[in-house]
């Protein structure tokens, strides 16, 4: 066999701790996965997920750089320390998968989500409508004399708290696009 | 140096770079551009297989005796789906293949075109990685990647699959020296860990190497070392299924394979032991029994190169991440360095202790009456051929169990048998395949009668090559395993496990021009073995055998290891509890 050009930088290492304190509660962690922007490594990334009966609380996908040809891949999941540990180790498998990140326990890191509401309604209703939009600082994206769209972002939990304001001022629709996530501070 | 060429040539230029002298294939319309380059080159000899899952296992078996990568070439569609069983047998394994895929051409993918099927999707959960080439000046790079991914840290199966259009299209030829790549898994251990250790083991009373298939697929030298290590510190060794021929059958610490048929003193010593060194094993629940009560006062350390391994099922005290050729080699050293110490007397004490369980000899048997007993014919297979230069392969069931039980393996790569997924018809396939990287050497199946039947086609190809491979069948009459288990688990309702209108094997051999033996008695066995070892060509030995003969020791499912059962007067009928009957 003859051998290929290791690129430099390289991962070799990984970003795992292969020694954690395993207890058996439920954690949720946002893990960012770099991959290679090839057909199907989404479908790697879902499948494994599938395959060995992970959770996928949100996932969010889109290309980051394109001349480097690579997209990041925020994944939400739950389950108990050791079974995260697993799921980062199973990532880190995949072939087109550069690398993992696990933001909820490398430090702080922000989280945003971007949503739309369709809330219908009338008389009070609207005007109460507006004015929660106001405090959550959603904008009107559209409106007709009986509906609007909202845009709010938010972290997920900001946005689960205004569909429940909606809810009995006549939300027919919401859109979510899931997490995205970074670390904070200057390095990447 | 770049050349243009195309797709089809690139394949066969390719395969002549990354040393391939062998692939095992099939034609159809989706690779014909290939056969036609293959037709016209010298280098690479072309095995006509009889079906592709048989390509699979012979790439498979070639793969494990050669320490090369093996190669199959299969056209779309059906061609494809009939490799999918070995190319999850290879993933389960770890073993490096790369298979080769021919493909309707890209303006005609999506259209349910005539023999299309989606075989990247079908692929990727039994690969290690795959690929569907759309560009000709792609292929070669592909090509070429592939060799490394699928030799490269924990190896694999891997696809390449190529659009006939492709494969007529002219391109650049890319060598190997120009293919850039990032996957570079890590290969040395952490030190500190290593030195961790070092020093465990210079405390350990009680302590065991474990190894497994990793310690084989790490190469010649993680034998060399694992051999070093076991005889300067005087630990006792056992063995997976997967490992058997790592450490030397015949050396003075080895303690027989472990595990659900295991030897009773290697299981006994596992749950016993106070520091288990697993080296390039993974914790398997073939291993394991019962979790919670697995070798509950050990340290465990671990050595693998999959991260994904460690801590999956057992949690472990010393992780190291690497290959295990390098990390015992660093190991040995720290290990040296520090004094080569160990506490002799202490384990001298553990070896009284195994000893002790060796003395109840667990694979004692009688041979008494004139039907032969499996373990008998595999005790003559084992004394008549051990001084040959020998390979072995096995089908899954009973006498695969038995195989690993009463033959012993001197040297790594000489056990060619489906562990992980248990694939009967593997082992025959898998025959050719070695035989076609060792001419010369003896190769045998050891095979049962319903597992050979699935890939009995493959008596073609042993005949059209000249493969005198040897197929050994303990012929039970019996889906033994399967009635083995109706047996323990289902109040002996043995539902379809007759193999009944069994074909007369001697005839069936005759019938493709090969020699056919068949043996019923004890006293002829050894006669009608030597006139099969004679024979110069492929040979299906028919040896009737004891039919409801179980195999033993066992770990009923759901018990841990200090619960084994020892032969037929265990108390089989209320060992396994409902909690433990819907384990597999
Ligand atoms: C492809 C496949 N199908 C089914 C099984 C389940 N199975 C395991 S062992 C066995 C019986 C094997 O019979 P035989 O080859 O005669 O071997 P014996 O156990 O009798 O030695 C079966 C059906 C399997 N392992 N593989
Ligand atoms: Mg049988």
């Amino acid at each position: 066999m003859s051998p290929l050009k290791i690129k430099k930088g390289a991962t070799s290492h990984s970003a795992y701790d292969l020694r954690p304190n395993f207890s058996d509660k439920e954690e949720r962690h946002t893990l960012a996965v770099l991959v290679e922007n090839e057909p199907g490594v989404l479908s790697r990334v879902i499948g494994l997920f599938a395959g060995r009966g992970y959770n996928i609380d949100s996932l969010t996908v889109a290309e980051v750089d394109h001349l480097g040809h690579r997209s990041r891949i925020t994944i939400v999941t739950s389950g108990t320390p050791q079974i995260i540990v697993q799921i980062k180790a199973q990532l880190g498998r995949i072939v087109d998968v550069h690398k993992v990140n696990d933001l909820t326990v490398e430090g702080p890191s922000v989280e945003r989500e971007l949503a739309l509401f369709k809330v219908t309604g009338t008389g009070n209703d609207r005007i109460e409508a507006i004015r929660l939009a106001d405090i959550f600082r959603a904008s009107v994206v559209d409106s007709t004399l009986e509906s609007f769209v909202f845009e709010i972002t938010g972290t997920p939990e900001k946005i689960d708290a205004f569909a429940e304001l909606m809810r009995p001022l006549g939300l027919e629709e919401i859109a979510r696009t899931g997490v995205a996530a970074l670390s904070r501070g200057a390095v990447a | 140096m770049t050349k243009a060429m195309t797709g089809a040539k690139m394949v066969v230029q390719a395969l002549i770079d990354q040393g391939v002298d062998t692939v095992f294939g099939y034609p159809g319309g989706a690779v014909l551009p290939i056969y036609d380059e293959i037709f016209q080159q010298n280098s690479i000899k072309h095995v006509l297989v009889r079906h592709e899952q048989g390509a699979v296992h012979a790439a498979e078996g070639y793969a494990r005796s050669t320490g090369k990568p093996g190669v199959a070439l299969v056209t779309s569609g059906p061609g494809a789906t009939n490799a999918v069983t070995g190319l999850t047998d290879a993933l389960m394994d770890s073993i490096p293949i790369v298979v080769l895929t021919g493909q309707v051409p890209t303006f005609m993918i999506g259209s349910d075109a005539f023999q299309e099927c989606d075989t990247v999707g079908i692929t990727r959960p039994c690969t290690k990685h795959n690929w569907l080439v759309k560009e000709t000046d792609k292929l070669s790079s592909v090509l070429h990647e592939a060799f490394h991914i699928a030799t490269s840290g924990r190896p694999g199966p891997v696809v390449i699959d190529i659009p006939k259009d492709v494969q007529f299209a002219t391109g650049t030829y890319t060598e190997a020296r120009q293919v850039e790549t990032h996957y570079n898994p890590q290969v040395k251990g952490d030190m500190e860990m290593i030195t961790e250790l070092a020093a465990a083991m210079e405390k350990a009373k009680r302590p065991l190497f474990y190894t497994g298939g990793g310690v084989i697929n790490s190469g010649p030298a993680a034998s060399q070392l694992l051999r070093e290590l076991v005889a300067a510190t005087g630990f006792p060794i056992t063995s997976t299924l997967m490992g058997l021929g790592c450490y030397p059958a015949s050396g003075d610490n080895w303690l027989g394979m472990l595990g659900m048929h295991g030897l009773y003193e290697a299981n006994m010593a596992m749950h016993d032991c106070d520091l288990m060194i697993n080296i390039g094993a993974r914790f398997d629940d073939r291993i394991t029994g019962r979790l919670d009560a697995f070798s509950p006062g050990s340290t465990k350390a671990h050595i693998d190169i999959d991260a994904s391994s460690i801590n999956k099922v057992i949690k472990v005290d010393i992780p190291i991440l690497g290959d295990v050729a390098h990390v015992l080699e660093d190991l040995l050293n720290v290990w040296k360095a520090r004094g080569r110490k160990t506490d002799k007397e202490n384990v001298q004490k553990w070896w009284h202790q195994i000893n002790d369980w060796k003395k109840v000899d667990c694979l004692a048997f009688e041979q008494k009456g004139k039907v032969i007993k499996p373990q008998y014919a595999l005790s003559r297979l084992e004394e008549l051929t051990k001084k040959h230069d020998r390979y072995i392969c096995t089908e899954v069931g009973q006498h695969q169990m038995w195989a690993a039980q009463y033959l012993g393996f001197e040297d790594p790569n000489r056990w060619m048998t489906s562990g992980g997924l248990g694939t009967m018809g593997y082992g025959f396939p898998a025959s050719i395949g070695v035989q076609m990287g060792h001419p010369d050497a003896l190769v045998i199946n050891v095979a049962g009668e319903a597992s050979w039947l699935m890939n009995m086609q493959e008596l073609g190809t042993a005949m059209q090559y000249g493969l005198p491979v040897k197929q050994f069948i303990l012929n039970n009459e019996r889906l033994g395993m399967v009635r083995q288990w109706q047996e323990l688990l289902h109040g002996e309702r043995y539902s379809s496990s007759w193999s009944e209108s069994l074909p007369d094997f001697v005839k069936l051999a005759e019938a493709f021009g090969a020699k056919g033996i068949i043996c019923d008695d004890p006293d002829n066995l050894d006669d009608a073995i030597m006139e099969m070892l004679t024979h110069d060509g492929p040979v299906l030995f028919d040896c009737l055998v004891e039919k409801h003969e179980n195999c033993f020791p066992m770990i009923p499912s759901g018990k841990p290891h200090n619960e084994m059962l020892l032969g037929e007067n265990a108390d089989v009928a209320n060992a396994i509890k409902s909690d433990g009957a819907v384990m597999v």
